[in-house]
């Protein structure tokens, strides 16, 4: 899907070729410490950033060239997303829902959302009102109502709570298994192993491991991936 | 102390940003060059008036009058320049508007057997108007002066002199007969002074709504990208199935929409402050075949639409610049000023009057425009005001594909953080074990 893809900011080069393919229906985690490379990637993905060189298809739409198109099955989750403050979260729901239906699928694809965002009769307050948290549950189900093809999120479960974070998680298997496949980055180690079929390591704007969890465990020799993190890191 | 230095150095850094210092280097040109614009004015009051007298009557009274117009003051200073004086109105109108006179003066050949018969001599004053601003009018102010001047002479002849007259005649001797010509039209009984006057109160009304709505508008959409950063909503916004130059549209008519409302409001508030300020001279110009047909309504709303446009549009290219809200906010002075400029300086001069290089100065910011157009219209100028519309469509254009373009750009997600990564990227170098 991706292929050699490059990112530089003047002469700084945030991601120096970057090679992977993502299977349909998969959770992929994108894993590395801070400035590696991975929100580049994930922007240049979500069409945000202009790619440098190199390329990537998304279910069979350039990235590059048919920009439109893929915008239409995609949907991006930044890590420190935020909504308009002045809606209340209905509102901000349907906001968004009109970029991809019309008429009463408007409204269903809001009930989707709001059961997926577990706010029940918060929804109708405004978001200014909102614990981060909230906020959070409220973009993760922004990211996922519409049930893109492909979902890209960008620390998911950033600034939630143990039983929230829970939550989310099991709302991105279950959008899994709905044909909907994902990518995640993020820095808990033990979320990315429960949640990702496949992951890869980036490291100074590289990918250096990539395999499933299991595989990667035992190719360290590692009793976790937080361990496989610190034994590929350093190597 | 050194916490007390510590904190006073960075809240100084954090103050003194180039945003925060740059409309104050503005301000202070802005102010410099108004304070050029008033010794302008001191120097063109101390200037002799420059005239023309056709003088029909070779009487005493007559040449009393017009020598009196000729000579100089108490302190030696001359009255006035005369540039011609003869016997032909033409040829006198003609030569005064060469050397960028006033007005020629006309002393009929009953000038003065009407006084000596108790009946006020009549001057006929062809005014030659360059334009309706301030600087514009001193000249014929001061020769209303010149005037009164030269009645006060002929008053003080006519009391030593001719007993029969009647105190009260001798006292006003004489009565003005205005006719105006400006940008080729003649109005008779009424002189640039009264022109300038009432259309100033009329034309106030343009300026001040299109400084209002461009400070209100332009500020809230430059707010409005601000804000989207700040709260982190743009990222979204720009992955969503939608193409940019939407965006850039959307953004743009909401502002719009806004700011036209805001613009009806003042309008309505304004034109009644107006049109007491107009009741209060009772002069009605449109007696004078001063007015503003449907047409010229219309093309005053076009221009007015187009500079908001192109001033909304100025404002989102940079707005694609604004880190927060708190940075937007100061951005949004270089666009008040660049309204105020054209407001300040048309109120002093004439377009037409000004300085080639200040005309082109202004005819390149398209909020001088619709300011100038009511003015334009009033006398049949169409071809500047077309000219101004055609740029601003051209000014708007050229703003939204700019505004377009930098939507697709890395710039608007990515701002000053191409530092941060470079920082980012040390840190994470720095704290890999070495091999």
């Amino acid at each position: 899907m991706a292929q050699d893809l490059v990112k530089s900011f003047g002469s700084f080069q945030a991601v120096k070729g970057v090679t992977f393919t993502v299977n349909e229906g998969e959770v992929f985690g994108l894993i590395g410490p801070n400035g590696a490379g991975k929100t580049t990637t994930m922007r240049m993905l979500s069409t945000l950033l202009q790619v440098t060189s190199g390329s990537a298809t998304i279910f069979g739409k350039d990235l590059i060239t048919e920009t439109d198109e893929v915008r239409k099955i995609i949907s991006y989750l930044p890590e420190e997303a935020g909504a308009y403050k002045n809606l209340t979260g209905r509102k901000y729901l349907e906001f968004i829902a009109r970029f991809f239906c019309q008429g009463e699928e408007v409204y269903d694809m809001v009930d989707h959302g709001i059961s997926l965002s577990n706010l029940s009769d918060r929804i109708d307050d405004k978001v200014d009102t909102y614990s981060k948290g909230m906020t959070r549950r409220l973009l993760v189900s922004r990211a996922l109502m519409f049930k893109p093809r492909l979902a890209i999120l960008d620390e998911l479960t950033s600034g939630l709570d143990v039983i929230s974070a829970q939550h989310v998680r099991k709302t991105v298997r279950d959008t899994a298994a709905n044909d909907t496949t994902i990518i995640v980055s993020s820095h808990n180690m033990l979320e990315v192993e429960l949640i990702c079929d496949r992951l890869a390591l980036i490291a100074d704007g590289r990918i250096i491991e990539l395999g499933t969890p299991s595989d990667l465990k035992e190719k360290f020799d590692a009793a976790n991936i937080e361990e496989v993190f610190v034994r590929a890191v350093s190597a | 102390m050194r916490s007390l230095s510590n904190i006073l150095g960075k809240e100084i850094r954090e103050l003194l940003t180039p945003a925060t210092v740059l409309p104050i280097i503005i301000l202070a040109i802005l102010f410099g060059s108004m304070g050029g614009i008033i010794g302008d004015v001191e120097g063109e009051a101390s200037k002799p008036p420059i005239i023309g007298i056709v003088q029909y009557d070779d009487g005493v009274l007559a040449s009393k009058f017009s020598d009196t117009l000729k000579e100089n003051d108490a302190i030696g200073n001359p009255r006035s320049e005369v540039v011609y004086a003869g016997n032909n109105i033409e040829e006198g109108l003609q030569k005064v508007s060469e050397a960028g006179g006033v007005a020629l003066l006309v002393i009929p050949e009953e000038f003065g057997s009407q006084i000596l018969s108790n009946s006020q001599g009549i001057i006929e004053v062809h005014w030659i108007m360059q334009g309706t601003g301030v600087l514009d009018t001193i000249s014929s102010t001061s020769l209303d002066f010149l005037i009164s001047g030269a009645n006060y002479e002929l008053s003080k002849y006519i009391l030593e002199n001719d007993g029969d007259v009647d105190v009260e005649l001798a006292l006003n001797p004489t009565v003005k007969v205005d006719t105006t010509t400006f940008k080729g039209k003649e109005m008779e009984g009424i002189s640039p002074s009264a022109i300038s006057a009432t259309l100033s109160s009329q034309n106030m009304l343009v300026p001040i709504i299109v400084l209002m709505v461009i400070i209100m508008a332009g500020s809230s959409i430059i707010a409005s990208m601000g804000l989207e950063k700040e709260n982190k909503t743009l990222e979204t916004l720009l992955t969503m199935p939608v193409k940019r130059s939407y965006i850039v549209l959307g953004k743009l008519g909401g502002a719009a929409v806004v700011g036209l409302l805001m613009a009806v409001i003042y309008m309505l508030g304004l034109g009644t402050y107006m049109g007491s300020l107009q009741g209060s001279t009772g002069l009605d110009l449109a007696n004078f075949g001063i007015k503003l047909e449907t047409i010229d309504l219309l093309l005053v709303g076009i221009s007015l639409f187009l500079s908001l446009l192109s001033g909304l549009g100025l404002c989102l290219v940079i707005g694609v610049f604004a880190r927060d809200f708190k940075s937007a906010q100061s951005l949004t002075m270089p666009i008040t000023f660049l309204a105020m400029i054209p407001m300040f300086v048309l109120m002093m001069k004439d377009f037409a009057t000004l300085p080639t290089a200040v005309q082109t100065g202004l005819f390149a910011i398209p909020f001088t425009h619709p300011m100038m157009a009511i003015n334009n219209l009033m006398f049949g100028d169409y071809t500047l005001v077309l000219a101004g519309i055609a740029y601003e469509a051209v000014f708007a254009a050229a703003m939204m594909g700019a505004a377009v373009i930098l939507f697709k750009k890395d710039i608007l997600v990515t701002g000053r953080r191409k530092r941060e990564k470079k920082k980012d990227s040390r840190a994470w170098s720095l704290a890999r074990p070495r091999r």
